[in-house]
């Protein structure tokens, strides 16, 4: 079978929830029992461990299976994720990235749902996923080239199992249900994140996804960053649900919510709907509440659609002061680890930098390479015209 | 053995089937029912519900999935019920079917092959008989091929669904029911070349999927007034075999392209700025075109006014005799 099957018990999976007749002598007319419906709800209040201060709650439903180094590691990976996003803007203002979409306060968001998946575990990123990128190690720089206008993308998805980053809202969404599609249909017990925003949810790209993700039962999780804002449109003009998390019922999935600056519930929530998604218990919504603490990208402004004083408010709930604070109530904080994780920030935006700069681009000629496996017989002659007029500019490429 | 063109689809997708396991066939009503035309017919049976299944109603969907299962590793062959319908996947085919190869420097493959019935010609409701071509052969990163008979219309499907490239497989749908006598299974030439379907010496007669047996009824026809008609069958859209076609206008030095969509900006465009580019000195006459009006595909019951048919290929023949 296509993808390296991996000895899940094959026919275990339970169907679609139950259904059960409205006609009288059990033909086969069917609607969903909506009594299951409840079960599907998202909580009145999103799940949240840790308080601003570092104090944390334990949650029945979310038991946290993580160990020290764990929490460590999670603070890592949101430190260097902060660091890189950083270096990435400075590019911009450098000229060296023609716009860039930061993540910047979405770091728990981020790393926490993304540390929740395996290796074998597939994302498919909208353009902010950074910090996802930096859990699942991916080059960095590679991504850039999208921002930079050298290349589309130059990172290889099979490397890490991380797609392309997509610019258009939502149509990942359709991409990840697919290769779930793919995973249930071959018993892979593989599952598939994708990641998508509180704009998107307004898109039917994302709507046709879970739709197809829960009638075929495919490993799917639907991450959706609610950073409050699609570009300036908050969230109240983009929908009138009581929350994003409530849309999941209607397709027949759990919709659930976590604080998605709480790095902690972040991760037990996804790891949660990872987990049942990865038993063919079907897919789920999960909408991590976040602030976008930057501009929308380096060309917005900001200022235009909210105030200094909500920003100043944002800053209180910061994802990394918190697990900071956290590190430290459990005596796992000290100034060597501090040292070595700024060390470690440093020297993973340096090499984005360096990958930036170094990576050999620019040659016009490419413009023909990967269009098709197969190219077409006139492709020669445009080329050819194209290195007539190179040549005649008097240029080497 | 007389064969339909449905037939030999039903029965490419078959064969590909049994020879690949990774082939994939979905998209709406194709499973029980075997498609509305049936060009899926008795798959699901013989290939079970995981290999041929009936999605939900969402064409942005059937491609968008199609595509994600084309990066775990299958062959989808996704079915887009009629023509107009193809127009709610448009984004997932222009900028991710299309791109996405592109977009990864070489390091994906898109083995999808769309199928869509297309054109006009069997009295449909509205939405039903759209010539979407354009859309797509404009497009860079698809190839797009239409055949235009029965044995055709087998040995493309195979190549189509065998192309680690994106194919938009355009079903002429009032040709479903036209015979031919071959034996299937058929090898054709390759699906990017375009074949002269009737030779002549006077007009080439440029044309592909459902046109092409309209352009030989031309043909025909015009052999009673002694003028002998070439029909140059396209077959591949994008890419386009110019060489055949300017050959062929090289001999004939007339030329008349034949297609159901409107005029402007459709395929006789480009194959006319092909030819005046390339066989310029031979040309005798202005090349012509006769299409689909520029307007909104017409009412059932005046889409015969519409449609190109061999009287106005004729007409257009004569014409370029004026010259
Ligand atoms: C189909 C489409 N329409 C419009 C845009 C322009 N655009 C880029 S980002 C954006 C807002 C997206 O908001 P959201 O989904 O909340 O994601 P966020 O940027 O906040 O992460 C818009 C409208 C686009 N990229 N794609």
């Amino acid at each position: 079978m296509p993808y390296a099957a991996q000895g899940a018990a094959a026919g275990s999976r339970p169907r679609h929830p139950r259904r059960t007749s409205w006609w009288p002598d059990e033909r086969s007319l069917s609607v969903v029992d909506i009594h299951d419906a409840a079960s599907l709800l998202p909580p009145e209040d999103p799940v949240h461990l840790l308080d601003p201060d570092g104090t944390f709650h334990e949650h029945g439903d979310y038991p946290l299976d993580l160990k020290d180094q764990d929490f460590l590691d999670l603070h890592r990976y949101m430190v260097v994720t902060r660091k890189v996003d950083r270096e990435a803007i400075n590019l911009q203002r450098q000229g060296q990235l023609g716009v860039y979409a930061s993540c910047l306060g979405q770091e728990a968001a981020q790393v926490g749902g993304a540390y929740a998946l395996g290796e074998n575990d597939w994302v498919f990123p909208s353009y902010r996923e950074m910090g996802a990128a930096v859990v699942r190690h991916v080059d960095t720089a590679a991504l850039l080239h999208l921002y930079r206008g050298t290349w589309l993308s130059d990172h290889d998805p099979y490397e890490h199992n991380f797609a392309l980053m997509a610019i258009p809202i939502g149509t990942q969404a359709l991409h990840a249900a697919g290769f779930a599609m793919g995973a249930r249909f071959d018993d892979n017990p593989i599952v598939v994140m994708g990641y998508f925003g509180d704009g998107a949810t307004s898109e039917g790209d994302p709507h046709e996804a879970m739709n197809f993700a829960a009638v075929f039962q495919a490993p799917c999780v639907f991450f959706v960053q609610n950073n409050q804002y699609a570009i300036s449109v908050p969230l109240e003009r983009q929908t009138a649900a009581p929350t994003l998390a409530h849309k999941a019922v209607g397709y027949g999935m759990p919709g659930l919510r976590c604080d998605g600056n709480d790095v902690l519930a972040t991760y037990a929530v996804t790891k949660r709907a990872v987990e049942r998604a990865r038993q063919g218990d079907g897919p789920a919504m999960i909408e991590a509440l976040t602030y976008r603490m930057e501009a929308h990208t380096t060309s917005d402004d900001p200022t235009r659609y909210r105030t200094e004083d909500e920003l100043e408010y944002a800053r209180t709930f910061d994802p990394i002061v918190r697990m900071e604070a956290f590190l430290k109530q459990r005596d796992l904080w000290s100034e060597e680890f501090k040292a070595e994780v700024d060390e470690l920030a440093q020297s993973e935006a340096q090499r984005m930098r360096d990958g930036i700069y170094d990576a050999p681009h620019g040659d016009p000629l490419e413009l023909f390479d990967h269009v098709y496996v197969d190219p077409p017989r006139d492709y020669a002659a445009q080329r050819a015209f194209l290195r007539a007029e190179l040549d005649a500019a008097g240029g080497d490429a | 053995m007389a064969v339909t063109m449905a037939q030999a689809l039903n029965k490419a997708l078959h064969d590909a089937m049994e020879d690949d396991d990774r082939i994939l066939v979905f998209g709406e009503d194709v499973g029980k029912l075997g498609g509305v035309f049936r060009i899926t017919d008795a798959l699901q049976n013989k290939y079970g519900e995981e290999r041929v299944f009936d999605t939900p109603l969402a064409e942005s969907a059937i491609i968008g999935t199609a595509i994600g299962l084309a990066m775990y590793g299958y062959r989808p062959v996704p079915e887009i019920q009629f023509d107009g319908f193809s127009y709610p996947a448009f984004e997932q085919i222009v900028s991710h079917l299309a791109k996405l190869r592109n977009r990864s420097r070489g390091t994906l493959k898109l083995p999808v092959t769309v199928r869509i019935p297309f054109g006009g010609g069997i009295g449909a409701v509205e939405h039903h008989s759209e010539s979407p071509e354009t859309y797509w052969v404009h497009t860079a990163g698809l190839k797009v091929v239409a055949p235009g008979n029965p044995g055709d219309a087998y040995s493309m499907m195979r190549e189509a669904i065998a192309s680690d490239d994106p194919v938009i497989f355009l079903e002429p749908k009032r040709r479903y029911w036209m015979k031919e006598e071959v034996e299937l299974p058929v090898e054709r030439a390759p699906m990017d070349r375009a074949v002269i379907a009737h030779e002549g010496t006077d007009v080439t007669v440029v044309a592909y999927g459902p046109m092409v047996k309209t352009a030989l009824e031309a043909a025909e026809a015009a052999a009673d007034e002694d003028w002998s008609l070439e029909v140059v069958d396209m077959r591949s859209l994008s890419p386009m075999d110019t060489v055949t076609i300017v050959e062929s206008v090289k001999k004939t030095g007339r030329c008349i392209v034949v297609h159901e969509a409107g005029r402007t900006l459709g395929v006789g465009a480009e194959v006319a700025a092909r030819v005046q580019e390339q066989a310029f000195y031979h040309l005798e006459a202005p090349i012509f075109r006769a299409t689909g009006f520029d307007t909104p595909y017409p009412p059932a019951k005046l889409e015969e006014y519409w449609l190109p048919n061999a009287d106005r290929i004729l007409d257009f023949v004569e014409k370029s005799f004026e010259y």
